[in-house]
């Protein structure tokens, strides 16, 4: 087995760090022979370490941007940490609505990989709608990676996907069969906006939010990449809105402050006079 | 402790089931077809019931539709365990009183999951 030298490995934790703000510690090395075999391969490359070793000979921005892309992890499940769905669908669009009434709700995925968190949410308003809640919501589902967007954009999920975190019924209501797949309905879809979106660069031009989910992203970044990625976020928060991080996570290091809300973790609300005042 | 009963014909499938129900604390028995499984839920109702669809001499959809009608049927939870992975026969299940359903094939993940799903863990 081939294995990358060194200084291989600095250039290319280098690269994915200056374009992603991810950082990828030594002890998981081996993630670059395992994910960027397929384009070794795809391109004609003996093995890994050539691959590496050309692109940054040539500084092929075209090889360099696919290696660091099939790095970025896409993990993801449907109701990845149930209780925040509860939490959204229960205590999030009650408190917005009552505070902002038939004012439109804007949601941001930040990091949303395949789809299935903002299609998760897109299927928790269909259920709310088809209970008679009706809530003017709009979801913004952002990725770094064209890759995988187009995944989340084809709504396509394999048998495996659809069985993690995913109730049976929510299937049936919400899913068709697609040769040995399953894919979203157009009305879940529909609901959901999906862009290409660098956390690196300013958020600004997605608007502003009510609701923003960015869970189990910023925990691959450094501290000073963190904090300043969460002021930017709070920068395009509502004074009301809520922050949804990963049960694990918290908004250290960010300059605006942010407050848990209420005894679940990962949940954050902006810490302002407003809220206090309520 | 809770209780899961294994109903399926292959040994295999319920071997591999047990071991991953064992590592989800849950105490496991055996059934080889819908009516071996209907008589031990008549002894006793176990807490979850994980269900093939084709087996000999009672399928899986029979034995949920006559569990339901026992004097205590519906405590059980019901999670389908098979091939049959469309639309129609998910539907079936869950008119007959199924809770959950698993396309085979499946991992400790998925059943996992599946089991959270139906309030199990």
């Amino acid at each position: 087995m081939s294995v990358l030298t060194h200084a291989d490995f600095i250039y290319v934790a280098r690269e994915l760090q200056a374009r992603s703000g991810i950082v990828l510690p030594p002890e998981r090395a081996h993630l670059i022979e395992t994910r960027a075999g397929a384009i070794a391969r795809r391109e004609g490359f003996l093995s890994v370490q050539e691959l590496i070793t050309t692109a940054r000979a040539r500084r092929d921005e075209r090889l360099i941007t696919a290696i660091a892309d099939t790095l970025i992890s896409n993990d993801t499940q449907f109701f990845r940490d149930r209780e925040h769905f509860d939490f959204f669908r229960s205590v999030i669009t009650a408190d917005l609505a009552a505070r902002r009434p038939g004012a439109r709700i804007r949601i941001w995925c930040a990091g949303c990989a395949s789809g299935q968190e903002p299609y998760s949410l897109a299927m928790l308003l269909e259920e709310m709608k088809n209970e008679g809640r009706l809530l003017d919501c709009e979801i913004i589902a952002t990725d770094i990676s064209p890759r995988i967007l187009e995944k989340a954009r084809a709504g396509l999920y394999s048998q495996f996907e659809v069985q993690r975190g995913l109730p049976i019924n929510y299937l049936v209501r919400h899913f068709e069969k697609f040769g040995d797949q399953w894919r979203i309905s157009d009305r879940v879809r529909a609901r959901v906006n999906l862009k290409a979106h660098n956390l690196l660069s300013d958020p600004a031009p997605l608007g502003q939010f009510d609701i923003v989910f960015c869970r189990n992203v910023l925990d691959n970044f450094d501290d000073d990449t963190r904090g300043a990625t969460l002021d930017r976020i709070g920068g395009v928060m509502s004074s009301d809105g809520y922050l949804v991080l990963g049960e694990a996570e918290n908004p250290a290091g960010a300059m605006t402050p942010f407050m848990q809300a209420g005894a679940r973790p990962g949940i954050f609300t902006r810490a302002t006079a407003a809220r206090r005042a309520a | 402790m809770k209780s899961c009963l294994v109903v399926d014909d292959s040994r295999v499938i319920r071997k591999v089931a047990k071991r991953i129900l064992e590592d989800l604390a849950f105490a496991t028995s055996e059934a080889g077809d819908g009516l071996e499984a209907l008589t031990a839920c008549r002894k006793q109702m176990p807490d979850a019931v994980l269900l093939d669809w084709n087996m000999p001499v009672m399928s899986g959809i029979e034995f949920v539709r006559q569990l339901r009608r026992e004097p205590g049927g519906e405590k059980p939870v019901v999670v389908f365990c098979t091939t049959e992975n469309d639309i129609d026969h998910i539907s079936e299940a869950t008119r007959a009183g199924a809770d959950e359903y698993i396309m085979k094939p499946f991992d400790g993940q998925i059943l996992q999951s599946k089991f959270a799903e139906a309030g199990l863990i």
